[in-house]
């Protein structure tokens, strides 16, 4: 064995849940003493390949080396005493044991068969030194901030394991100061040698802490490459999948008869919520699609919780038809004739025990109230149409919806807002996690409800989805509206430069 | 230094002082050392019981079939001895065998078939439950002379009281129970399983093996519990016993365990078990109320209890949403 092995160094990584390819053939490659951050939008592969490294889940395809042998954690923590340690994002320690208990579960130091509390406090002691944090060891986790329960997670991982330490996310709740903490960490870590993988989806971060990046998406490996040769543009046009050549928009509605369609219905003025998403203007008019670009993190599904009432705006207002609106709450929403589909389709959309027909008719019996349930005919009768209209496939409206594959879900979904009849539907990622087939059937059907008089929101990280579908884009950066795009500004191109813009200047 | 989890603790130990004191203002008596001696022999089979309750309520699970084991471990034992003639210590042996390995299994359906302990272990109860009637339904009375030897070994308090037996088996059961929750891997991994078991996985604690360590050792002294049961009343009976596990889950919160897991102290449930003890020798005392104050007070101070808990909960957690806005 040379010593010109990569630390860590996976080949040809495959992984399927259920025959959905979550990885497909994804290479990567750790260097000691590197800082290798692994970027991409939601669902490209990123924690299922961190989770096959560190031991959570079993590849189903594919080999990985560490220190040029080959290894294959079966759990936690063999990847650990192997030399591969992970800081998770929110699941990490434990709220209820000390920090010291937290430091050495599972390797208290022992004597006579008994934990040692004396020495187990001094060596907690000594380590936390090293990053130089001076707390009481003896006080439960639970009374300190999330930036110091993040150092004690990154010194327990390094202590244990030495060789890898993966962090998911490790600044999305610090503020500047403490991340400025944490990369004085890193950076002395990668002095020791250490390699370290660090996900996150704050680009001036990447550029100021990063040595490399490799980028995934949709499962697959887009690119491995060095920071310090990779402009900010091309690096985003890597996550969102453009190239940087200009593409015409491929959908038939005019800007101009856009226009034709009047005044806006739907007025949000100077809206905004502290914290989620910074004021903003947004006007919707009958028959639009408006679409919805940003990076993961830029305030995308923020903006969709605001609109539907799931978070309270706390400033600005809505008008729709000239008439203020008080959109409070979601059932407000759906009052005022609002429906949303919301991203996690899994855990917030489908009710996945109920049958398709329960969950078509569910938003419209919410609407109704208990108090005037849908006859079992009336329920068949609308499942019947909707499966019809839609493709739904099986076409069987008795089976329980977690059988069916996501794109049906998917339409399911569709079909219990579009029985509601709303005149504004936002969808969130509706082409996330399905076929293509499906896709292009979903597009097709957002064009079909427009054309019919419904508005649309669409949020979405495929660009050519968006260019292809919406009549205007509105561009999150950074928890704030940037841009706004249409006729025929509307590219890819300008879409990217508008996320980057932004970027740039901040950096600046 | 107190920490806010072991206020519920602190809280119990002190309710159980200031009731002490009370009763024995009113009568004298109760501060003898026979009473005392008493009131640890009376419950000593329950206190055992809840050693192993604690374990699981720690690890935010719960055991039903506590009261079945203990029954059905005395009927076998009753039988065993009373009607085939076996040794006691063989008995005895045999019944801590059956008991822990029914906890193992009920554990390992637990980790496994991910089904929730409530149910695995209400199935448990009626599972042992029918294997005492099985074995018999008769009260199967037990004289044997080395359960003789055994009930007369005591040691004489000054003052008349009796520390028998039964009461030093419960007390060492504390000791033992105490030191393994706080100073053995598996005690700590217990408190990991029960702050969260997502983490505690994450972690590297094995979280499959301790699932099934933690009913076997429910089950074990369910077991113990029962052979105790059997001294204690020199028989064996199946229909003994019924909702001892309630008693025991009623302890164990008293004495200071979150039900949701993850916080308390094995030394909370001795103050629990002291507890209820008191209000029973209280009311004996007393001589005119009726044994049902005993649920009643019970019944009070399990209301009083998760109300402090949750009161804590929101306090501590105020605590600290008010000091990390002060950090932002």
């Amino acid at each position: 064995m040379s010593a010109q092995h990569a630390l860590l160094e996976a080949r040809g990584i495959g992984k399927s849940f259920f025959g959905i390819p979550a990885l497909d053939e994804v290479d990567f490659t750790l260097g000691r003493g590197e800082i290798h951050a692994l970027l991409g939008e939601n669902g490209a592969g990123k924690s299922t390949l961190i989770k096959i490294l560190t031991g959570v889940y079993r590849r189903d395809r594919g080999t990985i080396a560490l220190d040029g042998n080959e290894v294959s954690p079966e759990d936690v923590g063999q990847a650990q005493a192997l030399g591969i340690g992970t800081v998770y994002q929110e699941v990490n320690l434990l709220e209820n044991l000390t920090v010291a208990e937290n430091l050495f579960l599972g390797r208290q130091p022992r004597r006579f068969g008994m934990i040692d509390r004396r020495a187990m406090r001094e060596q907690s002691k000594a380590l936390l030194a090293r990053y130089g944090l001076n707390i009481d060891v003896d006080a439960l986790l639970a009374s300190y901030s999330v930036a110091i329960r993040q150092l004690i997670a990154i010194a327990r991982a390094v202590d244990l394991s030495g060789k890898v330490l993966v962090l998911d996310e490790p600044t999305a709740s610090l503020d500047a100061n403490e991340v400025k903490g944490l990369f004085s960490v890193l950076r002395q870590l990668r002095e020791e040698g250490l390699g370290i993988v660090i996900i996150t989806h704050f680009l001036d971060q990447v550029y100021e802490i990063a040595d490399r990046v490799t980028v995934l998406r949709n499962g697959r490996l887009v690119g491995s490459r060095a920071l310090s040769e990779l402009p900010r543009l091309e690096l985003i046009s890597m996550m969102l999948g453009r190239e940087l050549q200009h593409i015409t928009r491929e959908h038939q509605a005019e800007p101009e008869t856009v226009d034709e369609r009047g005044a806006p219905s739907i007025r949000f003025q100077n809206y905004g919520k502290k914290g989620s998403v910074a004021p903003f203007d947004l006007d919707i008019r009958p028959g639009e699609v408006v679409g919805v670009a940003g990076l993961l993190g830029s305030g995308r599904t923020e903006t969709a919780f605001l609109l539907f009432g799931i978070d309270r705006a706390d400033s600005g207002t809505a008008t729709i038809d000239g008439a203020q609106a008080n959109i409070s709450s979601p059932e407000a929403a759906i009052a005022s004739g609002f429906g949303f589909c919301p991203e996690e389709r899994k855990t917030d959309g489908i009710v996945g025990d109920l049958s398709v027909a329960d969950n078509i008719v569910l938003a419209l019996q919410a609407s109704r109230g208990w108090m005037r349930p849908i006859s079992s005919a009336q329920k068949r009768e609308l499942a019947d149409a909707f499966i019809k209209s839609l493709d739904i496939r099986p076409a069987d409206r008795e089976r329980p919806i977690k059988f069916l594959s996501g794109g049906n879900q998917q339409k399911a979904i569709l079909a219990r807002w579009l029985v509601t009849e709303p005149r504004l539907l936002i969808l969130d990622e509706p082409t996330r996690g399905i076929d293509i087939g499906a896709h292009a059937e979903i597009l097709k059907m957002i064009e079909r409800l427009c054309s019919e008089g419904m508005s649309l929101i669409v949020i979405s990280s495929e660009l050519e989805e968006l260019t292809a579908v919406a009549h205007r884009v509105v561009v999150l950066s950074d928890r704030r509206h940037v841009a706004e795009l249409s006729g025929s500004q509307l590219t890819t191109d300008a879409i990217i430069e508008a996320i980057a813009g932004t970027g740039r200047t901040e950096a600046a | 230094m107190i920490h806010a989890r072991n206020l519920p603790f602190i809280t119990t130990l002190a309710i159980f002082v200031i009731a002490y004191a009370l009763c024995v203002l009113q009568f004298p008596n109760m501060l003898s050392t026979r009473v005392i001696g008493n009131l640890l022999t009376d419950n000593a089979f329950l206190g055992i019981a809840a050693v192993g309750m604690t374990f699981v309520i720690l690890s935010s699970g719960i055991d039903l079939s506590v009261g079945s084991v203990i029954a059905f471990t005395s009927v076998f034992v009753a039988v065993m001895v009373g009607s085939f003639g076996v040794h006691p210590l063989t008995a005895f042996i045999a019944a801590l065998v059956i008991s822990t390995l029914f906890g193992c299994l009920m554990g390992a359906m637990i980790r496994y078939l991910l089904i929730p302990p409530f149910v695995v272990t209400l199935a448990g109860m009626f599972l042992a439950r029918g294997a005492a009637y099985l074995v018999s339904t008769e009260s199967v009375p037990i004289t044997h002379e080395f359960i003789d030897a055994m009930m007369g070994f005591y040691i004489r308090f000054p003052g008349g009281g009796r520390l028998t037996l039964l009461a030093m088996i419960m007390l060492a059961v504390f000791i033992a129970g105490i030191f393994i929750a706080s100073r053995t891997r598996f005690g700590a991994n217990v408190y990991a399983i029960g702050g969260n078991i997502q983490s505690a996985e994450l972690m590297g604690v094995p979280v499959g093996s301790t699932t099934i360590r933690i009913y076997a050792l429910s089950g074990f002294l369910s077991g113990l519990a029962g052979i105790v049961y059997t001294l204690y009343t020199s028989s064996g009976y199946s229909l003994a016993t019924v909702g001892v596990e309630l008693d025991a889950i009623a302890a164990v919160v008293i004495g200071g365990t979150l039900l949701t897991g993850g916080v308390g102290l094995i030394a909370g449930t001795f103050v629990g078990i002291l507890l209820q003890g008191l209000i029973q020798t209280y009311i004996v005392f007393d001589g005119t109320l009726s044994s049902w104050w005993t649920k009643i007070v019970i019944g009070i101070l399990l209301f009083v209890f998760i109300v402090l808990q949750r009161t804590i909960i929101w306090y501590s957690n105020r605590q600290l949403a008010v000091r990390q806005l002060k950090e932002v």
